[in-house]
């Protein structure tokens, strides 16, 4: 039996075909992948993402398990501010990748992947088991009970206001939510029950993402809804989450990371604080990154027209000792750029931007060039 | 509610056929456009490919999936739509017109009749 999010019959009623994912029944789209991809770089577009798994951790201690198990500093954190991070196993392998954010002095929210709530779960409470302090640790899978969503779109700080009407009392003290600088979250007030907004998202434009309670998440997207209608902000499935995320070059999770692939490779290095002491990986993760690594993250764009790449297409190098150097992950046809784009992993001699390369599609090569990451940038 | 038009013949894979003498144009209906939604490539056969009803001869790629699309009818190949190549969007606007797949010269003309008749289609598709 698939799960269903507190907004399902929201998404039934607007006409939402749905797919399962990661044990999710989800809206994939509502009118079509491309026309709500292109209404969030336009406008605005707001997703149901109640699926992803919410953790709690309380306690005088809590910051010093976290950069134990996350590979970013957690330190860095001031109240009301959240950062990108990964939890790698002992081999550096990712177990997952996560918003980490400090909610209060002493209390901390990871918003972690639908699909690993079970083992990142399981994982924390091994960690945390082994910890010395454990016992002034209070750790919460909280993902039954809280709801999300995401707006996102260039148009979103012109209306977020009018959804939350207050200062927010909590986290980031701010006189409004469109106050929040990037990252940054507070704690404001929706017709009297907790909502918690953040300057973040996954798409690669401006954007804010709510949590709540369950109970709640269903009132505040049906106010967002309502009152983005006039800045033509419209309800966005997974399919524009994914093409979107995919022309920005945001991972994820089961695509560019798993288990068996660590930070560095996958080009996210960035958040892997190896001066902050001591953490789970870090071992890998120094070596790899003094040393070099086996395969590296690469975007790429078709020169030639073609169907567009898929993951696990292989990924060829060109001229006449062509041979295969590694394979897709994510693929798509870009709708903004109108060509087909992906990410792979090819061995590092082939990792450089402007490297041609083929990508073999249904049993023939086409030509491909790796590019820098994004793949889409903003027009200034 | 998608459009049917009442001068075509279809088949349960949701192609149409359009039959002008011994020739007939093939490409796929309104209900399967919707379906496929928002389609970014067409793969088309080569030109004078010998065909037999219920091959598989071309593919309609979305952004999230491939299809395949079926020959309702058999015989040779005399044109494909260059259009699709430019613009595969086409085959969503414009599914019975600009967004034709190929002409088929027919090497059995008596297939269509078995073919689906609106009615029937609209009935497979749920109105």
């Amino acid at each position: 039996m698939l799960k269903r999010t507190p907004l399902f019959e929201l998404h039934q009623k607007l006409g939402a075909r749905l797919v399962e994912f990661g044990g999710w029944e989800m809206p994939v789209q509502y009118t079509s992948i491309v026309d709500e991809h292109l209404a969030v770089r336009k406008s605005g577009g707001i997703f149901d993402i109640s699926h992803m798994g919410e953790v709690l951790l309380t306690g005088k201690r809590a910051a010093i398990f976290l950069n134990h198990v996350l590979t970013n500093d957690i330190r860095k954190l001031a109240e009301g501010q959240g950062q990108y991070t990964l939890m790698c196993n002992e081999r550096g392998g990712v177990i997952d990748d996560l918003y980490a954010y400090r909610l209060r002095a002493e209390e901390y929210l990871l918003i972690i992947n639908a699909s690993r709530i079970d083992d990142d779960v399981a994982w924390l409470q091994k960690q945390l088991a082994a910890f010395p302090d454990r016992d002034s640790i209070d750790l919460q899978n909280a993902s039954a009970r809280i709801g999300a969503v995401a707006i996102q779109g260039p148009r979103v700080v012109e209306f977020i206001d009018q959804c939350f009407p207050s200062c927010s009392h909590c986290g980031t003290l701010v006189a409004r939510a469109s106050d929040l600088a990037k990252n940054q979250i507070g704690e404001f007030h929706f017709f009297g029950q907790p909502a918690w907004v953040s300057r973040t998202g996954y798409t690669g434009e401006d954007g804010f993402e709510v949590v709540s309670p369950s109970e709640t998440i269903a009132a505040i997207w049906s106010k967002v809804l309502a009152t983005g209608h006039q800045y033509c902000l419209q309800p966005a499935g997974l399919g524009a989450r994914d093409t979107l995320r995919t022309e920005v070059c945001y991972p994820l999770y089961g695509h560019e990371l798993d288990e068996e692939t660590t930070p560095i490779e996958a080009g996210v290095g960035f958040f892997v604080s190896l001066d902050k002491g001591d953490f789970i990986g870090r071992s890998v993760l120094a070596e790899q990154k003094a040393k070099g690594v086996g395969k590296k993250s690469v975007a790429f764009k078709m020169t030639d027209k073609s169907a567009p790449p898929r993951p696990h297409y292989p990924i060829w190098s060109t001229g006449a000792n062509a041979a295969p150097i590694g394979e897709v992950v994510s693929g798509t046809q870009s709708p903004s750029l109108n060509i087909g784009i992906g990410m792979g992993y090819v061995k590092p001699e082939f990792a450089k931007a402007q490297t041609p390369i083929e990508i073999e599609i249904r049993g023939k090569r086409y030509a491909a060039v790796v590019v820098p990451k994004p793949i889409y940038r903003k027009p200034d | 509610m998608s459009n049917i038009p009442s001068d075509l013949r279809y088949a349960k894979s949701h192609e149409w056929v359009r039959v002008s003498g011994d020739t007939a144009t093939v490409g796929i209906t309104d209900h399967a456009q919707h379906e496929l939604t928002d389609v970014v490539f067409v793969e088309l056969p080569a030109k004078d490919r010998q065909l037999k009803a219920g091959d598989a001869c071309a593919v309609v790629q979305s952004v999230k999936t491939a299809s395949d699309i079926y020959s309702p009818v058999s015989g040779q190949i005399v044109e494909v739509n260059k259009a699709l190549s430019d613009n595969p969007a086409l085959v969503n606007s414009e599914p019975y017109g600009n967004g034709w797949f190929y002409k088929i010269k027919l090497s059995n003309p008596g297939e269509v009749n078995a073919l689906l008749t609106p009615e029937q289609y609209k009935q497979q598709v749920g109105g």
